[in-house]
């Protein structure tokens, strides 16, 4: 009796946040990943926040009291990670880049998720023609080159002007028409996995109505992994955004720093042997988004059991038995679904 | 307790709604479905593109408005058709698709499909090197992660394999061509090949459009090293993004397979770890990776896009870019319509293997 008190109790909320909870369930190398893609995400969000402050000029400042920048200038004590092509100062556009990405994602990715998991609900809990429709469209949107229809989508949205919100709006509704589909599947299959458990079955026999099993008995557990895809698609909305930069579809340099802009313009610079324009925005594109998909992934090994580390790792076989296959499976799914 | 719960399936069954029964149809009745599903797929893709592109203006004034006069503009897109119903004009479209003829580019009016028949070969090509060494790379280092699981070899190669995905194609290219372009000397900057071999390979009688095949056929080795030269760069920067996802599929897969109860049973029978990973877990995990790497060739198109354009490969991908850039929408819609068939096809095909492979994909 004792035993089943003390177990029955809830931990404190602050244990059981998600990323909380997870740092305190991780050991050894998977704290480690936990901790460097933390500090890194961390890094990046005060980058965004503090870039006012941190950055020397503004994105699109070309002069200051001493004068115009000079262009392609190497790192120099006034200018400490040179200038661009266009005189624009590498280090204080990589800081306000930081700014642009976060916006970026936040905008995108709570978009994507209130359409992308309203429409799996339904779709994975009712089935038929619904279903089916909608299977089809998202199957097509899905698999067609994310990149590939965020260039239209920007085309058609921005037609080439664009403010500072009017760039930001228009990347990211063209990134969340490729993420609406792949929110929409993963909570879809979850639903449809979920229909068939013991416990929804028992819920319609009691007699609960749909919306309350959905919203109750499906969406809590069919959401289970919305953390860690959230990580995951934020890290790939910073690729789209670059790759929509680079491609030169994105947001102009004049309303906001951009780092995928920032690359193009690198690219030629590379061929007579100014690095200094390419790789620090590019770092910071690669830093970023490692610290996020760090972040994901280790959630998401830590969501499971069976990829979780233990404190003493005694067997270097993992634990077979009954049951390791539906384990097994569902860490193969995860894994899948990942890039 | 477990077992009371599990013995009577036919209470279970009872419970479930009918679908079991229902969705009976075997695998032929599947795979004909799955067939006809790909004709909405291409037909859904096609009208989102087509009048998203609309959505903008007619193709002519988008791409040639302020060169010509008013009269001439006007007179062109009256002859184009395009001062027709948007309704009318959509419906000729799907039907010149349906027939395969996707019109004439406007900016440099030449035949759709030649164009895409021309750059098409060029991204064949970045395609086939860029998944060689994908494989080449993700596949020994997938089953070394796997055997040496939670080790730091694994350890170092789980990094590696984000760090793959976390680098941007044109980034890992910058950073290739700083170092064994620029710095290095090594290897050239950009191109499919310098001028003379181009100017060679053009020249060939029935050339396949894929440059070390010709060069291959035509027995010119200066020509083959030349090409070779050129494709390394390219390949391994869009091989190393599709490197880390395999590196990561076949991990995990052999990792699930390991402990399965016939591996278990081989390692009791004093089989080696080496020659478990190699040989036991290796093959059955082979299914699930050959399936999820058909689906990865949506990211390979996207990521060819951008190779492309950061190596100057004048493939498909630097010349959809080229084309959004003259607003030149008539090839733009041609090439996004080819990759749309690639794809539904190729998700067609994986679907298929995975019907095959395991009965419960069907419904």
């Amino acid at each position: 009796m004792n035993a089943t008190t003390v177990s029955g109790r809830k931990q404190p909320l602050l244990y059981r946040l998600p990323v909380i909870s997870h740092f305190r369930t991780s050991v050894g190398l998977q704290r480690g990943m936990l901790v460097t893609g933390l500090v890194l995400a961390v890094l990046f969000l005060l980058t965004a926040a503090l870039a006012p402050i941190i950055a020397p000029y503004g994105f699109a400042q070309l002069s200051d009291a001493s004068g115009t920048f000079p262009a392609q200038q190497p790192p120099s004590p006034a200018h400490i990670w040179g200038t661009t092509v266009s005189g624009y100062d590498v280090f204080s556009r990589v800081i306000w880049g930081a700014q642009t990405a976060f916006v970026v994602i936040i905008v995108a990715v709570v978009m994507s998720i209130f359409l992308g998991v309203a429409l799996g609900l339904l779709s994975g809990y009712f089935g038929g023609w619904l279903d089916r429709t909608l299977v089809v469209i998202a199957d097509a949107i899905y698999a067609f080159p994310s990149l590939l229809l965020a260039i239209v989508m920007s085309i058609v949205i921005n037609h080439g002007q664009s403010s500072f919100w009017g760039g930001i709006l228009a990347c990211s509704i063209s990134i969340s028409v490729v993420f609406v589909p792949q929110y929409f599947r993963v909570i879809r299959a979850e639903t449809i996995r979920l229909k068939a458990e013991p416990y929804v079955e028992s819920a319609k026999v009691v007699g609960a109505s749909s919306v309350r099993i959905m919203g109750r008995h499906i969406f809590k557990n069919a959401t289970r992994t919305l953390p860690l895809i959230f990580t995951l698609n934020a890290s790939e909305a910073i690729l789209t955004l670059a790759g929509l930069g680079f491609l030169g579809f994105g947001i102009e340099p004049s309303s906001a720093a951009e780092w995928g802009y920032d690359l193009n313009k690198a690219i030629a610079d590379a061929s007579s042997g100014i690095w200094w324009t390419g790789v620090y925005p590019g770092t910071a594109i690669v830093l970023t988004v490692l610290g996020l998909t760090l972040v994901g992934e280790s959630m998401n090994d830590l969501n499971d059991p069976r990829l979780r580390g233990r404190k003493k790792a005694g067997s270097k076989v993992p634990a077979g038995g009954p049951g390791s296959t539906a384990g097994a499976q569902a860490a193969l799914e995860a894994e899948a679904r990942m890039p | 307790m477990t077992t009371l719960i599990e013995a009577p399936p036919s209470d279970a069954d009872g419970l479930l709604p009918s679908k079991k029964k229902s969705s009976g149809g075997g695998l032929g009745t599947y795979i004909l479905i799955r067939f006809f599903l790909i004709i909405p797929t291409i037909f859904i893709l096609v009208t989102l593109v087509f009048f998203l592109m609309r959505v903008i203006g007619d193709p002519i004034t988008a791409a040639q408005g302020g060169r010509l006069p008013p009269e001439a503009l006007a007179q062109r897109i009256h002859d184009a058709g395009y001062d027709r119903p948007i309704l009318i004009q959509y419906l000729e479209y799907v039907g010149q698709v349906a027939t395969g003829n996707f019109g004439t580019t406007i900016t440099d009016r030449r035949p759709v499909v030649e164009m895409l028949a021309t750059f098409g070969a060029a991204t064949l090509e970045l395609a086939i090197n860029a998944l060689i060494v994908a494989l080449l790379v993700g596949i020994p280092l997938g089953l070394l992660a796997a055997y040496k699981r939670d080790k730091a070899p694994d350890a170092v190669l789980r990094f590696f394999a984000i760090l793959c995905y976390a680098t941007p194609v044109f980034f890992a290219g910058l950073l290739m061509k700083l170092t064994f372009s620029v710095w290095l000397g090594w290897l050239p900057v950009a191109g499919r090949a310098s001028t003379r071999t181009e100017l060679a390979m053009g020249s060939l009688a029935a050339p396949t459009g894929i440059y070390w095949l010709d060069a291959l056929r035509s027995g010119n080795m200066a020509a083959l090293g030349d090409i070779g030269a050129h494709s390394i760069l390219p390949a391994v920067t869009l091989g190393l993004l599709t490197a880390g996802v395999f590196l990561r599929l076949v991990r995990t897969n052999v990792i699930g397979t390991l402990g399965k109860d016939y591996v278990e049973a081989g390692r009791s029978r004093g089989v080696s770890n080496f020659r478990l990973v190699t040989k036991h877990a290796y093959k059955p995990a082979l299914i699930p990776i050959i399936t999820v790497m058909g689906l990865q060739i949506a990211l390979l198109l996207g990521g060819a896009v951008l190779t492309e354009s950061t190596f100057e490969w004048k493939g498909l991908g630097y010349q959809l870019v080229q084309y959004l850039n003259s607003r030149d929408f008539v090839a733009v819609q041609g090439i996004v319509v080819l990759l749309a068939v690639i794809v539904a096809i190729t998700n067609f095909i994986v679907d298929v293997v995975a019907a095959l492979i395991d009965p419960r994909v069907r419904y």
